[in-house]
């Protein structure tokens, strides 16, 4: 039976017509050609590449982004709307639109120079060119200031020595933006593909996110020319806006996760006979069930307030932590509860629920860590940062 | 070449439809309503055939003001108008006036329809407007080409295909498979929000057929559920044997 969303509290209301078309069309696009061939995709570790033009055709990547750079002119509430949606077919499809749109076609265009934009933008926003963003390094992750590639000046550009980690799209993409060090400031790169001492090896053996790409990346006196630098890029504070914005989407897909989980559920729940009754009707099963629509629902505020407060222009980045937090810990904690219910079948690719529990594991750690998180609402909360060095 | 594409405003597959007590009437509760299924078929090949022969869109209801959400769906898939006639409780004769009497307004070269609306299911659109416009008609399409103003239309037929030949103007009804539907892209969407939606008087005519009553259809059987041991195995033979006579 088609998926109609969890709405407990009539949340559509919430939403213009046009929104509520924009989540419904990316819906039935995750429903007819996402959720049929994902689960191979899983379990054989590949992205499945076929679906990158039709999400381009889509209008997915660069939503938000003006459309005078051929891209979306879409608000935020589509945004995290088609965020959740792809979501729920799974994180690593989300996670390769997320990286796309907030961490390549955004600083491009926060950061970058007007001819930067011209060149990118259309090209990325139609997957002629796949992006790829590089902050983390094998010994830098929670504290990205700490990093170690470095970009020197020569005649005519730079050159990049250092690698990166944990790179999704990595081998994939035609151009990384890359963050290094020039003389102590951390600044922004555009690599291309190909380029000199430039490598991307696959990393491989992962137990999540298996439909999704994820890299290393090695510069070895990689020559950057002068017009790959970011212009307007200086400090931490530029790749951590990227990471505000890619959060925010997060918050919205990890929803989408749950949703699956939690309908999944039921069904499994409303037909599965145990003791001559469906497992629906003993209480145990019953309170897992009113716990996730009731996590759900919370999730769901978080995101709609948050895309309000992003639209109006007046969201904090500590919001979004808090909304990052909460929703993947809570995603995560539904799709266990989902393999729970579904018993031994929860395991296998026959219901979505262990890839979906598997993935979270990853949307917890990557873009700030649930402690992470926890630590930036503890610093704003008392004035005193915990993590600093 | 102006192209009218007809589309309908149909409860949701999924929803639970019920009878009023008395039998006068439907009980739709929350449906959730959709664009009829088939007439996403019918906007696409209105589309193709507009990419290959040039001309305009037109897409066009009759129904309620909220019908005016399938409107704004074919917009963002690529119409280049978007008209409703705005009446409702008709029978399939008064909508066939309806879009007829607008075909006619508008000279459309070719009118594009569902094989059927997945509400009353009444199958008669394609061959009524035909009849109105004192055009052919042919239904359940599967294959439409166009030369000039010669068509060539397919149809599907028990173990093979038929294939017959007709000129403009003309009335189709069209079946799955023979296109496959694009997805609104996201932007068009919004976009769909400021272009505007003519409104256009219905036409009154009377009604050929009107309503008795609804009516649920009676569980002639009472299904039986058995267990799993080797008795009531047993037992499923004997009622397949017996009583279902189907072994």
């Amino acid at each position: 039976m088609a998926f109609n969303g969890v709405d407990y509290y009539q949340l559509d209301e919430l939403l213009s017509p046009e929104e509520r078309m924009v989540r419904d069309t990316v819906r039935e696009f995750v429903e007819n050609e996402v959720i049929p061939i994902i689960e191979e995709a899983y379990q054989q570790a590949y992205f499945p590449m076929e679906l990158v033009p039709k999400m381009a055709e889509l209008g997915l990547f660069g939503m938000t982004l003006p459309q005078e750079y051929g891209c979306g002119g879409m608000n935020n509430m589509c945004y995290g709307l088609a965020m959740q949606e792809l979501e729920r077919g799974d994180s690593g499809v989300r996670s390769f639109a997320s990286v796309q749109s907030s961490l390549v076609m955004y600083p491009i265009y926060a950061y970058g120079s007007e001819e930067q934009r011209r060149r990118w933008l259309p090209r990325l926003a139609n997957a002629e060119v796949i992006g790829c963003f590089g902050l983390t390094e094998p010994d830098y992750g929670s504290n990205p200031a700490g990093m170690i590639t470095t970009a020197t000046k020569i005649d005519g550009g730079f050159l990049l020595n250092g690698a990166k980690m944990w790179i999704t799209n990595g081998s994939i993409a035609d151009v990384a933006v890359v963050w290094a060090k020039l003389d102590g400031e951390i600044r922004g790169f555009l690599v291309e593909k190909g380029m000199k001492g430039f490598s991307a090896p696959e990393m491989k053996n992962k137990h999540s996110l298996r439909a999704s790409v994820t890299s290393e990346l090695i510069f070895q006196d990689v020559e950057i020319p002068e017009e790959n630098l970011l212009p307007n890029a200086r400090g931490l504070k530029a790749p951590l806006s990227c990471l505000t914005q890619a959060r925010y989407g997060i918050a919205w897909g990890a929803i989408g996760a749950a949703m699956a989980c939690y309908d999944a559920s039921v069904k499994y729940a409303t037909t599965r006979i145990q003791f001559g009754k469906p497992i629906g009707a003993f209480q145990l099963v019953q309170e897992k069930l009113a716990t996730m629509l009731t996590e759900i629902t919370k999730g769901q505020l978080l995101c709609w307030r948050l895309a309000k407060l992003k639209d109006a222009g007046t969201l904090r980045p500590q919001q979004v932590s808090l909304a990052k937090r909460n929703n993947v810990a809570i995603a995560l904690e539904i799709a266990r509860l989902a393999r729970d219910i579904h018993g031994a079948n929860g395991i296998t690719s026959e219901y979505p629920v262990m890839r979906h529990m598997l993935n979270l594991e990853s949307v917890k750690t990557y873009e700030g860590t649930h402690d992470i998180h926890t630590l930036i609402l503890g610093a704003d909360i008392t004035g005193i940062q915990a993590f600093s060095s | 070449m102006t192209i009218l594409a007809c589309i309908s405003y149909v409860p949701d597959t999924a929803a639970k439809i019920g009878v009023t007590a008395d039998g006068s009437g439907l009980e739709l509760g929350g449906a959730k309503y959709i664009l009829n299924p088939y007439d996403e078929f019918a906007i696409e090949e209105a589309l193709l055939q507009r990419e290959r022969h040039g001309g305009r869109v037109v897409a066009l209801t009759v129904g309620s003001d909220a019908a005016k959400e399938i409107l704004r769906t074919a917009l963002a898939m690529g119409a280049d108008s978007a008209v409703i006639i705005p009446a409702t409780g008709l029978d399939s004769f008064g909508v066939a006036a309806n879009i007829a009497a607008y075909a006619k307004a508008i000279d459309a070269s070719l009118v594009l329809l569902g094989r059927q609306s997945i509400d009353h299911d009444s199958f008669q659109m394609a061959s009524t407007v035909g009849a109105l416009l004192g055009v052919p008609s042919i239904s359940v399409v599967s294959k439409l080409e166009i030369e000039s103003d010669r068509v060539r239309a397919e149809r599907d037929i028990e173990g093979g295909k038929e294939v017959l030949e007709a000129t403009l103007p003309l009335v189709v009804s069209v079946q799955k498979g023979i296109n496959n539907p694009r997805y609104p892209k996201l932007p068009e969407i919004m976009k769909a929000k400021s272009k505007p939606i003519e409104s256009v008087e219905p036409v009154a005519v009377s009604p050929r057929a009107a309503m008795v009553r609804y009516q649920v259809p009676q569980l002639k059987r009472a299904n039986k559920i058995l267990g799993d041991s080797d008795a009531d195995i047993a037992e499923f033979v004997r009622l397949l044997h017996e009583e279902a006579k189907v072994i």
